[in-house]
C-alpha cells in the first residue's frame, strides 16, 4: 500500500522540525500536517504581510495566497491546500496551483492511491466536482454529499437538478434531487438523495433515496429497490459480488438488507455504519439491541457486552478474523476487540490499527492533553504532546510513530516488541 | 369546529395539501400513529385526564385571548387528538386542516401547562402526536414544512449552502481579528476540546454572532473548532413538524460530526429548541438515552466562563435589562438561575420578570410556531399579549433572550405592541463588556 515497502523502517528516531523555531519565524501557524511516511512536517503559515503559504521541512512554497486552509497529505504523500488567489479559490498541490479557479472550492477527497484529488466547487451559483484540475461538464443548482471511486478517477454526488422558488414545498415533494456520476445526473429524481458510494471497481453507484414523505429506499444506478422503508441509512457495496448492503427500518425496527432482501435476521432498535471484511465474507455493524445500549454485531451476532454512550464504526483486521471498535461507556472512551473492552479508558481514543497479520493492535489515546499508545490494550510507557495514528511496517515487525514532544516533531520507528513491552 | 379569524388564514401547506387526502389515507395514518408509535403513553394520558381545565391558566394563548376556553390546552387536545381517537381516524380532510392549524400555530409545545395539570399530563406531547399525524399526511404550514425540507436536503434549517457556511466563518474570523488579532474560527480541528455548533440563522442572517463567539473563545482561551462539513447545525424544526425521520438524520449527523472531530464536548449557541432536539428528542429517537457526547448550552458555558474568571467584566452593561426564559433550557433543563447569574455579572441593572424561571410565559415563537411564517404572525401576536404586558411591566430597556426563537419572537412582540425595547443575545452584551487582556490587544 502506497509503497510502504520503500519507507525507511530502520528503528531510529529523527527530529524533523523544531516547532518553537518555526513559530518564531512567522506571524501565525494555522495548521500542521505530517506526511504518511512521517518524513515531512508541513505547516500552513501566515507571513508578516498577512498572506499565507505552506512550509514543509524548512522549505516555503514559492507562491503566497490571500487565504488558505485545509492542509492535507494524501495517502501517497501529495500535499494539498485550498487557496484563494485574486478572490478566487482553487487547489494547490505540492506547491503548484490548479489552472481552474472557482467562486468557491472545498471538501477535498483523495483516491485510494493518493495520487488524485477531487473537490466540490461553485461557479456562477452552480455546483460541480473537479478532479485533478478538470471540471464536470455539467453543474447543478445544489450539491451536497460527494464520493470518489476507489481509483479516484470518477466522482458521484447528490445534486439538486432544478431550482426551487422560495418555500416551494410542492416542487420539493415532486423531487428535485438525484445522484450525478461524472457530471451526469440519473434520470430519476427523488425528494432527497444522500450518501452515494461506488463499488470497488468504480463502475456502479448506490445511494439512499426518499420517494415520499416517509418512504425511503436504496437506489443503484438510477433504479430504486422495489420496496419502501420507514427509513434507511447509507449503503455499502460487497467488495466481491457487488451486492448492496444497507440498514433499513422495517415495522419499527432496523434490519440489514442486501439487494432489497433481508440479509441478517436480527431486528435492532438501531443499526448503522456496517463494514465488510476485505473479502466481503464478514459484516459488522453498530447496533443497539435495546434502547440506550450499543454494541457491534458481527454477522448478525451482537457482542454480549453493551455500552451506554456510543460505539463507533467497526474496524476489521486485514484477514477479517478480528473486529475492533471505539466504545464509550460512563463518559469514558476505550476500544473493544472482539467484544472485550480494554481495561483502561480515556478522555479520547482513536480508531485502532491492526498489524498485517491481525495479531497485534495499536491505538492512540489521550488523557488531559497527553497522548499515549496502546499496544494490545497496554499502555506504552512514553507520552506525547501530540501524536498521529501509528503505522505498522508491511512485515508487521516495526511501527512508525509520528509525534510532537518538547515542541519538536519527530519520526520514530520502534520495534513492535518494544511497544508490547 | 368553531370559526375563528385564524381559520380564514390562507396557507398552501394546509389549504392545498388537504385536497389530496382521502378518508382511507387519513384513517391509515391515524391508526398507525396511535397504535404503532404511541399506544401506551397515549392511553395513560387519556385515561388520566379528568377534564378539570386547571391547565388553562397556564397557557399564554388562553390568557391573552381573554380566557377564551377554546384556547385552553385541554380544548386543543379535545379538538384534535380526542376527535381522532373517538372517530378512529374517520374525519374529513377539512378537520385535518383545522387540527393542523391548532397544533402548529396555537400551541408552542412550551409545556407550561404540564406544570398546572395535577397529574402532570404532558399536553404538549399529545399535541406533538397530532403534529406527527399531520406531517405524515403532508398537512403542515408551508413555511414550517419548507424549513423541514431544508433540514432534509441540506442538514440545516435555512438552505445554507456548504460554501456559504465556510465562507461566512472565514469572513467572521476576519471580522473578529479586527477586534482581537489572534482570533480564529478553527475549522475541522480534530481533537479540539470543544465543538461549537449553531443554528442556521447565524450564518444566514446574524453572522456577527459567529464573530462574537470567536472573540469570546479567544479571550477565554478555549481550544475549539467548528466543522466545515454538514452537521454544524444543531437546530431541528423537523422535530416540531413531526418528521422524526428527518429529525433523526439531522441529529445523527450532528453527533457523528462531533465524534469525527474527536471533541470532548459540544458547546451550542443561544438556542432553546436546538438544545431539546440535540439533547432529548433527537438522541432518543435514534436510541441514545442521553447525548453521546456532553452538550453544554450557551447559558451554562457563559456561566462557567464568568464563574471561573476566564471571562472578566471590564465595565458592566449600563442599560436596564430583563430576560426571557427559554422554555427548553429553563423549564426543560433548569438553567434559569445560571441565566440570572450571567445577566447579573454582565449588567448593572437587572429587573426580573414575573412570573419567572420555569413559570415564565413562553415567547410563543418556539415549538416551530415562528417557522410557520408570515401568514400566522398576527395570530402569534394576539396569542401573546400577556408577554407584552409582562415585559412592559419590568420597565427594562433591553430584553435578553438566550434563544433564537425567543429573540425573534420577542422582537415581533416589541414591534407589534410598540414596546420601545431592544432585544439582545447574551453574547452581544458579553463582547461589549468583557475585559480584553493587553496581551491580546492589537
Ligand atoms: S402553548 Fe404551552 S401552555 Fe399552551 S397548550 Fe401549548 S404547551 Fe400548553
Ligand atoms: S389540568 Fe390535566 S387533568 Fe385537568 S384538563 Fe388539563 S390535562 Fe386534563
Amino acid at each position: 500500500m502506497f509503497c510502504k515497502d520503500s519507507w525507511d523502517w530502520q528503528p531510529d528516531r529523527k527530529v524533523v522540525a523544531d516547532l518553537s523555531r518555526l513559530r518564531s519565524s512567522y506571524a501565525g501557524i494555522e495548521e500542521f500536517a505530517a506526511s504518511p511516511d512521517g518524513r515531512v512536517l508541513a505547516a500552513l503559515v501566515k507571513t508578516e504581510d498577512d498572506q499565507f503559504t505552506v512550509w514543509a521541512n524548512g522549505q516555503e512554497w514559492p507562491d503566497k495566497f490571500e487565504l488558505a486552509w485545509c492542509l492535507r497529505f494524501s495517502p501517497s504523500g501529495k500535499l494539498i491546500v485550498l487557496v484563494r488567489i485574486d478572490d478566487e479559490w482553487t487547489v494547490a498541490a505540492d506547491g503548484k496551483s490548479w489552472q481552474e479557479r472557482f467562486e468557491y472550492a472545498w471538501d477535498p477527497l483523495f483516491g485510494n492511491d493518493g495520487l488524485v484529488v477531487g473537490i466540490k466547487y461553485k461557479r456562477e451559483n452552480l455546483y460541480g466536482i473537479a478532479i485533478e484540475d478538470k471540471v464536470w461538464e455539467k453543474s447543478f443548482n445544489g450539491l451536497r454529499d460527494f464520493c470518489l471511486s476507489p481509483d479516484g478517477l470518477r466522482a458521484a454526488a447528490t445534486v439538486q437538478v432544478k431550482a426551487l422558488r422560495e418555500a416551494d414545498i410542492f416542487g420539493f415533494f415532486e423531487g428535485v434531487w438525484s445522484v450525478a456520476v461524472d457530471g451526469k445526473a440519473w434520470d430519476k429524481q427523488y425528494i432527497n438523495a444522500w450518501n452515494p458510494v461506488f463499488n470497488a471497481d468504480g463502475n456502479t453507484v448506490a445511494a439512499e433515496v426518499r420517494t415520499d414523505i416517509c418512504d425511503y429506499t436504496i437506489a443503484r444506478d438510477n433504479e430504486p429497490w422495489d420496496s419502501r422503508y420507514g427509513c434507511v441509512w447509507a449503503p455499502v457495496f460487497h467488495p466481491r459480488d457487488n451486492s448492496v448492503i444497507a440498514a433499513v427500518r422495517n415495522q419499527g425496527s432496523w434490519m440489514l438488507y442486501r439487494n432489497n432482501e433481508p440479509f441478517w435476521q436480527g431486528r435492532y432498535n438501531q443499526m448503522w455504519n456496517q463494514r465488510l471484511s476485505s473479502d466481503g465474507s464478514r459484516v459488522a455493524a453498530i447496533v443497539s439491541p435495546d434502547f440506550g445500549k450499543w454494541t457491534i454485531a458481527v454477522d448478525d451476532r451482537p457482542w454480549p457486552k453493551l455500552f451506554s454512550d456510543m460505539v463507533l464504526a467497526p474496524v476489521f483486521s486485514p484477514d477479517g478474523q478480528r473486529v475492533a471498535a471505539i466504545v464509550k461507556d460512563g463518559g469514558r472512551w476505550t476500544v473493544a476487540v472482539d467484544g472485550v473492552p480494554f481495561k483502561e479508558s480515556f478522555e479520547m481514543i482513536w480508531d485502532p490499527v491492526f498489524s498485517p497479520s491481525g495479531q497485534q493492535m495499536l491505538a492512540m489515546a489521550e488523557n488531559s492533553g497527553r497522548f499515549v499508545i496502546l499496544a494490545n490494550g497496554r499502555k506504552y510507557h512514553k507520552q506525547f504532546q501530540k501524536l498521529w495514528n501509528p503505522v505498522f511496517s508491511p512485515d508487521g515487525k516495526n511501527v512508525l510513530l509520528k509525534y510532537i514532544e518538547d515542541d519538536k516533531y519527530c519520526r520514530q520507528v520502534v520495534p513492535v516488541e518494544e511497544l508490547l513491552g | 369546529m368553531r370559526e375563528t379569524p385564524e381559520s380564514l388564514v390562507v396557507d398552501p401547506g394546509l389549504d392545498e395539501t388537504i385536497k389530496k387526502l382521502t378518508p382511507e389515507k387519513i384513517q391509515t395514518v391515524v391508526e398507525h400513529v396511535l397504535t404503532k408509535e404511541n399506544a401506551a403513553r397515549l392511553k395513560v394520558y387519556s385515561d388520566t385526564c379528568v377534564h378539570c381545565g386547571l391547565c388553562a391558566e397556564a397557557c399564554q394563548t388562553y390568557i391573552s385571548r381573554d380566557k377564551d376556553p377554546y384556547y385552553s390546552p385541554v380544548a386543543k387536545v379535545k379538538n384534535t387528538l380526542w376527535e381522532l381517537v373517538k372517530n378512529k381516524g374517520r374525519v374529513p380532510p377539512e378537520s385535518i386542516r383545522d387540527m393542523s392549524r391548532i397544533v402548529f400555530t396555537e400551541c408552542a409545545v412550551c409545556r407550561r401547562c404540564s406544570m398546572y395539570c395535577p397529574f402532570g399530563i404532558d399536553i404538549a406531547y399529545l399535541l406533538l402526536v397530532v403534529r406527527r399525524i399531520c406531517s405524515l399526511l403532508g398537512v403542515v404550514p408551508a413555511y414550517l414544512q419548507d424549513t423541514t425540507n431544508s433540514h432534509a436536503a441540506t442538514m440545516n434549517q435555512m438552505w445554507v449552502q456548504q460554501d456559504e457556511w465556510i465562507d461566512t466563518l472565514q469572513w467572521q474570523e476576519e471580522e473578529a481579528q479586527a477586534e482581537i488579532p489572534s482570533c480564529r474560527i478553527p475549522l475541522e480541528k480534530e481533537g479540539a476540546e470543544v465543538m461549537y455548533s449553531v443554528i442556521a440563522p447565524e450564518p444566514k442572517i446574524l453572522a456577527q454572532l459567529l464573530g462574537n463567539i470567536s472573540q469570546i473563545m479567544t479571550v477565554a482561551g478555549i481550544d475549539w473548532t467548528m466543522p466545515a462539513t454538514d452537521g454544524w447545525d444543531n437546530s431541528n424544526m423537523a422535530m416540531y413538524s413531526g418528521d422524526f425521520e428527518v429529525m433523526g438524520r439531522v441529529e445523527r449527523l450532528h453527533w457523528e460530526t462531533a465524534a469525527r472531530l474527536k471533541v470532548k464536548k459540544v458547546v451550542m449557541g443561544e438556542c432553546g429548541h436546538a438544545f431539546r432536539g440535540a439533547v432529548y428528542d433527537g438522541p432518543r429517537w435514534l436510541g441514545w438515552k442521553f447525548p453521546p457526547i456532553p452538550m453544554v448550552h450557551a447559558i451554562e458555558f457563559y456561566y462557567d466562563l464568568l464563574k471561573s474568571g476566564r471571562i472578566k467584566v471590564r465595565e458592566k452593561y449600563k442599560k436596564s435589562v430583563t430576560v426571557q426564559d427559554p422554555c427548553n433550557t429553563v423549564r426543560g433543563r433548569g438553567l434559569g438561575n445560571k441565566l440570572r447569574y450571567v445577566v447579573n455579572e454582565l449588567c448593572e441593572s437587572f429587573i426580573d420578570v414575573d412570573p419567572r424561571l420555569e413559570h415564565n410565559y413562553c415567547c410563543m415563537a418556539g415549538g416551530g410556531t415562528i417557522n410557520c411564517g408570515p401568514p400566522w404572525k398576527r395570530s402569534r401576536m394576539v396569542s401573546n399579549r400577556v408577554k407584552a404586558e409582562q415585559i412592559e411591566a419590568t420597565g427594562a430597556d433591553v430584553v435578553i433572550t438566550p434563544c433564537h426563537n425567543c429573540h425573534s419572537g420577542i422582537e415581533d412582540i416589541v414591534g407589534f405592541y410598540k414596546l420601545k425595547k431592544h432585544v439582545k443575545f447574551i453574547s452581544e452584551i458579553m463582547v461589549e463588556v468583557m475585559e480584553i487582556p493587553d496581551s491580546l490587544k492589537a
